[in-house]
């Protein structure tokens, strides 16, 4: 059962993007992991790697370990630029279905805002995910984070 | 005025701040050292295998494409078209026999020539060049390039020496001992840093910063400054390379001294200990080379995962950072998903690199108002310019100045060198 089509199953795949885009700008982070399903994969690609068929990524988390030691380090080691973040996602676009996944397409821009107030746009791109249900609710499975601002402004610190 | 008397020190161990903000200085960077006798990383034979193969990229300000012709010569070449001065290959990689600027169609091959101009004679004949006009010395400009074992070099001036007295002999045998095999590309990934090149060029070379601003490395117990390792230079002392030997300290002496100097070192546990576990591939034990080439190029080897960095300014307040990810072609599965996982370390989002660009953006900015104040580079030691066996150190730093002064023309008499 991958539900996604339904018209509850919609509102709640809806749900699954706002609580993703709003535990991250509240930097609310193990909530932000508990959307993820148990085995799960995270990745950050730049649009040209992608187009070119290059494998190497920004984030490359193709473990739920590796994915809870980026917000480990996050956390207790990297040193990064002072901001909040805020993410628009767009309307989640439901594509398929792969096994017991829903494949699901949404766009998205992250604004940075420095200690300052000077907010400048920081990244638009597409997410492009598997969702799968579990525990009685949907989680993201693998997330694909397609980067078209791959020149990076800075640096990319917390997650997109 | 830019000259030899900006310098209060002969040693290089204060730098005025005005060399990071001074549009002047930028442009004699550009005419003197990106045009002038040096020898900048272009990219990989790699990246263009196949006759016809081109890739675009940046010496300093000047647009370059690199491509392959149909004998297997690979030319660079200065991408401006001689009619109008517009960009004549927009693309960043592709495959074609011939280079047309989309302006007036000006055609160029891939040495460089000057193949056909439309409307040459007009038309009816009225209009068109004068038959006088001399194709031959139009052609988009060659640079001369040279290759050590696939990584391409390009000097837009005549008078630069070879490359392998260039790069002298420390610094060849790395980049040797990096390309001994055939490369693979893995990706790219660059970085837009609101912060001038030269702070950039600085951090490669400087190994007192690693462990104390990238706490990673300590507290995930990839590379403390405990370890064996230290800084070597070519002669002139413009390049360097910063290393360190696997597993050559105890926990005890790294507890001891990061304990005294204040730093955290409670060696975390990471839940995927692969993201630090370094795979001896070779007969030494390096597991941190960072080769730094005069002006803008970094080879780099943190653990397992490699890469070559292209610096390129973009004016005196900001640089980007162009980073090509490698493996080798030969290179097993398993092990080109470890250096995936271990690209993690490095780039704009790298777990031991990202605080790079924080920190030379807060050094640009902090810097900017007092021109004659300077920067205070004496850790190792003032005076003379030499390799440490030591990593507490920023001498490299001075080196690198040191050079500049010179091709700036603002070297002054009875400086270092």
């Amino acid at each position: 059962m991958t539900e996604g089509g339904s018209a509850g199953g919609r509102f709640a795949l809806y749900d699954l993007f706002a609580a993703y885009g709003a535990l991250i700008d509240a930097a609310e982070f193990d909530a932000w992991l508990a959307l993820f399903a148990a085995t799960c994969s995270y990745h950050i690609l730049p649009r040209e790697n992608y187009e070119r068929g290059l494998p190497a990524g920004l984030v490359y988390c193709d473990s739920r370990a590796m994915l809870e030691d980026r917000i480990r380090a996050l956390r207790e080691a990297n040193k990064y630029n002072i901001h909040n973040d805020r993410h628009l996602i767009g309307l989640p676009r439901l594509i398929g279905e792969e096994d017991d996944a829903n494949l699901v397409e949404a766009p998205f821009a992250v604004y940075q805002t420095d200690q300052e107030g000077e907010t400048r746009l920081f990244a638009t791109g597409l997410y492009r995910d598997r969702i799968v249900v579990e525990a009685g609710g949907f989680k993201f499975r693998d997330k694909l984070v397609l980067l078209d601002t791959f020149a990076v402004p800075s640096l990319l610190a917390t997650p997109l | 005025m830019l000259n030899a008397g900006i310098w209060p020190t002969l040693d290089y161990s204060r730098v005025p701040y005005r060399l990071y903000h001074d549009p002047e200085a930028y442009q004699r960077e550009q005419e003197r050292i990106f045009r002038g006798p040096t020898w900048n990383f272009l990219g990989l034979e790699a990246e263009v295998p196949n006759p016809g193969d081109f890739r675009t990229t940046y010496v300093g300000d000047t647009a370059i494409i690199v491509n392959r012709d149909a004998n297997g010569t690979i030319h660079a070449l200065v991408n401006r078209c001689a009619h109008r001065g517009a960009m004549v290959r927009r693309e960043m990689s592709g495959n074609a026999s011939e280079h047309t600027c989309i302006y007036h169609q000006w055609c160029y091959g891939q040495d460089g020539r000057l193949n056909s101009i439309p409307f040459r004679r007009g038309i009816r004949g009225k209009g068109g060049l004068d038959p006088s006009f001399d194709m031959a010395a139009h052609g988009l400009r060659k640079l001369r390039v040279a290759s050590i074992n696939g990584a391409l070099f390009g000097a837009l001036a005549a008078d630069v020496e070879p490359l392998e007295d260039y790069l002298g002999a420390p610094v060849l045998a790395q980049l040797r001992r990096l390309f001994e095999r055939p490369v693979t590309i893995l990706g790219y990934n660059r970085q837009r840093i609101r912060a001038n090149w030269k702070l950039y060029a600085e951090n490669t070379r400087d190994n007192y910063h690693a462990s104390l601003l990238h706490e990673f490395l300590v507290t995930f117990g990839l590379d403390r400054s405990t370890q064996v390792g230290g800084v070597k230079m070519d002669a002139r002392h413009r390049h360097n390379i910063t290393w360190a030997e696997a597993e050559s300290d105890t926990a005890e002496l790294a507890q001891e001294a990061y304990g005294t100097a204040r730093v955290r070192s409670n060696y975390l546990s990471l839940k995927e200990p692969e993201l630090v576990r370094f795979r001896r591939e070779r007969a030494d034990p390096l597991n941190i080379a960072i080769t730094s080439v005069f002006p803008s190029a970094v080879f780099v080897q943190i653990s397992n995962s490699l890469a070559a960095r292209q610096i390129r300014p973009r004016g005196v307040d900001e640089v980007e950072i162009f980073q090509t990810m490698l493996g080798y072609a030969d290179d097993p599965l398993d092990l080109t998903l470890h250096r995936l996982r271990q690209a993690n370390l490095v780039g704009p989002a790298g777990l031991v690199s990202m605080e790079d660009g924080e920190a030379i953006e807060i050094a640009h900015r902090a810097s900017r108002p007092d021109g004659d104040s300077t920067t205070v580079i004496e850790l190792g030691g003032a005076g003379v310019i030499s390799d440490r066996d030591y990593r507490v150190t920023d001498v490299p730093l001075r080196g690198f100045w040191s050079y500049y002064a010179e091709l700036l023309g603002i070297e002054p008499a009875g400086a270092v060198r």
